[in-house]
């Protein structure tokens, strides 16, 4: 299984920062890497085992199901129904922890897929870097104080 | 029933996960970075990572708790403890500690929880407290100790910050070196008055203080010392006196009375008196080296103004330095047993004495008798910027040794290179031993000093060349733990566990070492730093000097 690993310190109240993400139709608001999203089904988009579908900037689809929503954990775990990426049994997670020391967040955005072996490094820096870490640069320059 | 309480703390530290874990996972490292706890060991000398360790720690008030670390995992950079005993009433108390890497800035998420089931009416005190002086304090330091200015708001720092991991060893004489730390006290408070110790208290002492503590540095010898000193009778010197275990702030200045030397004994006047770790041990009976009420302190220069019958090397008018049990050189004279009282050259002065003593004879046995370093070893010498670890930095550099040190911050980094590291590993940028290898062309070294203990003891093992020597002698990191010797085979290490009491204790032996020190500070190869000469009516000052780790080079207190 192939692991990707991406944090950071946003400068927002957790709670504040969730309301943001907690919408699972809502990756366009501020993920860099995705453009229009919409839920299949006209389910909610809260409502576990949904199904987002969304456009990535350089036109590939992505279909998601959400597994997971914790408002009292401040978490969400989804998994890859299609890709062009080429993963399996891709399974994400992405989480918010207060930092009470100066009121500020810690993001945590995990995944776990298997792959051929000689694709691992590209996809772990495919997802890692242009999607994970790019989303959460945007959160901090979206909620960066002063 | 009352009521659970819950808390949750969390912050942000600049160093990498990494830097911090090793620290954090050591059961017993606490006393060396937090600043409310005094000394800490494990019970039984267990090892700080065994899954039901119980350590049992003194605060700076020497109040004693006792707590048993009941889940440690390296997956998850977590640790659970309870605790087991305390002077307050926190029923059930069951802490978390977890550390999370955040991977955009190489920093560290630390979390620190707890559930704990207090009294009704003190569950508001006792939560502020236990959040107050236990979790925000001990970020506080945390941040300190991992060079972080100030915190709170502000975008995130993309650079990874160079962040401490072992601190300055610590050697101490007779005794296992636990962890390192200090109690963190109010400052200022020099002794208002003086009593007198003798016994009852059936004397007030009649010194005023202002005299005292105003006075600096002394004038040698002054008419008035002489007279006092010349009694055949005891004669009364003030001195810093600890009346039971505690913080700095329970040393107090009295009047003791000094008796004339009995045989083999010599009276000597204090000129300059060394300040060292071991001292703070001493204050809160984490080592029962000294038992309230008494005088602290292992290393002094002075004067001798009378000796016993039968000592032959000394004689009134002798200056002479010492650094041996018993306590008792924080004050303006004592006598002792003649034995471990060296005579001091001309040419090295009574503060420059007074400061290295220890650390320099400490230095003089481990590069010239534990192992006789030889022109073109190559040495790992780790915390190459605290006391110990820059005599021996600068010494083996001068023997023609290729030093490589290892520092836990940039800061220290430039320290430990003046000492004559060749080469200087930050703990936090590199890890040592792929360091060493890459430094070495996988050779590795002749020889590692190792006075950190638990967090470095398995990788400078590692570190060693085939037929290397492992010199551990100290653990200011906690403890070693228990090692397969079978392992050492590998590349047919040695280990050396030297105990300063051993190597010192034969007069002659010092009397060589004693004799290569002062001629390694002629020449100028050693060159002790002094940070400090404070009267000594400020030792309590000086013990939160050296606690905060605040000093480089070493204190001197001046009766």
């Amino acid at each position: 299984m192939a692991k990707v690993f991406v944090s950071a310190v946003v400068d927002a109240p957790a709670a504040e920062v969730w309301t943001l993400i907690r919408d699972f139709n809502g990756l366009p608001g501020w993920l860099p890497a995705a453009t229009e999203s919409r839920i299949e089904q006209n389910a909610r988009p809260d409502q576990i085992g949904c199904v987002r579908n969304f456009s990535l900037r350089d036109g590939g689809r992505i279909r998601e199901r959400l597994l997971g929503l914790s408002d009292f954990d401040f978490s969400m775990t989804y998994e890859i129904l299609e890709s062009p990426m080429g993963v399996e049994d891709y399974v994400a997670t992405l989480r918010l922890f207060p930092v009470t020391d100066g009121d500020r967040s810690y993001v945590e955005w995990t995944a776990e897929f298997g792959c051929p072996p000689a694709r691992e490094a590209e996809l772990v820096n495919l997802i890692g870097r242009n999607v994970f870490l790019g989303g959460l640069r945007a959160l901090q320059t979206r909620f960066t104080r002063r | 029933m009352s009521r659970v309480v819950r808390l949750s703390e969390s912050t942000v530290i600049d160093a990498p996960i990494e830097a911090i874990w090793p620290l954090i996972r050591d059961f017993n490292s606490h006393a060396t970075w937090h600043p409310a706890i005094a000394a800490s060991r494990i019970e039984a000398g267990e090892a700080g990572d065994i899954v039901g360790a119980v350590r049992v720690f003194q605060l700076g008030d020497g109040s004693r708790l006792r707590e048993q670390l009941i889940a440690l995992s390296d997956r998850e950079r977590q640790l659970t403890y309870c605790l087991l005993e305390a002077p307050l009433p926190l029923m059930d108390y069951v802490a978390t500690m977890r550390l999370r890497p955040v991977t955009e800035g190489g920093r560290t998420f630390l979390t620190w929880e707890s559930r704990f089931r207090p009294p009704e009416d003190q569950a508001e005190r006792l939560s502020r407290l236990v959040r107050d002086d236990i979790y925000r304090a001990g970020f506080r330091a945390l941040q300190a100790r991992f060079g972080q200015a100030g915190m709170g708001a502000g975008p995130p720092a993309l650079a990874i910050v160079p962040a401490a991991t072992p601190m300055a060893s610590t050697f101490v004489p007779h005794a296992e070196a636990p962890a390192e730390g200090g109690p963190r006290s109010t400052p200022g408070n020099s002794p208002a008055h003086w009593t007198v110790l003798r016994g009852g208290a059936d004397y007030v002492g009649t010194a005023p203080q202002d005299e005292f503590v105003g006075m600096g540095r002394p004038v040698p010898s002054a008419p008035r010392s002489t007279e006092r000193f010349a009694s055949s009778g005891a004669i009364e010197a003030r001195a810093i006196v600890v009346p039971r275990y505690g913080g700095a702030e329970v040393m107090e200045a009295r009047v003791v009375s000094v008796p004339p030397p009995g045989p083999g004994e010599v009276r000597i006047r204090h000129t300059a008196i060394g300040v060292n770790f071991i001292d703070i041990y001493c204050r809160t009976g984490f080592f029962r080296l000294l038992t309230p009420p008494d005088v602290p302190g292992m290393e002094a220069a002075g004067i001798v103004t009378d000796a016993g019958e039968g000592v032959a090397h000394l004689r009134p008018g002798d200056r002479v330095v010492y650094a041996c049990e018993p306590v008792g050189a924080y004050a303006e004279a004592r006598t002792m047993a003649a034995t471990l009282v060296m005579p001091l050259p001309d040419d090295i002065d009574d503060e420059t004495a007074a400061a290295i003593f220890l650390k320099g004879v400490s230095a003089e046995f481990l590069l010239h008798r534990v192992h006789r370093v030889e022109a073109g070893e190559t040495l790992l010498i780790h915390a190459a910027a605290g006391g110990i670890g820059m005599l021996l930095c600068e010494w083996a550099s001068a023997l023609g040794c290729r030093v490589i040190g290892t520092v836990s911050s940039e800061a220290k980094a430039a320290h430990a290179a003046r000492a004559g590291c060749a080469e200087v590993i930050v703990h936090a940028r590199e890890d040592f031993v792929a360091a060493v290898a890459r430094l070495t062309g996988g050779r590795g070294v002749d020889v590692v000093y190792d006075g950190v203990g638990a967090e470095t003891f398995a990788g400078s093992l590692k570190a060693l060349a085939e037929r290397g020597h492992l010199v551990s002698f100290g653990q200011a990191s906690g403890p070693v733990g228990s090692s397969d010797i079978g392992a050492l085979a590998a590349k047919s290490a040695t280990i050396s566990r030297p105990n300063f009491g051993h190597y010192t204790a034969d007069p002659v032996l010092l009397r060589g070492m004693a004799e290569r020190l002062f001629e390694a500070l002629r020449r100028g190869v050693i060159r002790p730093t002094i940070d400090a000469r404070l009267p000594l009516a400020e030792a309590a000052e000086a013990h939160r000097r050296l606690e905060s780790r605040a000093n480089i080079g070493a204190i001197v207190l001046i009766p």
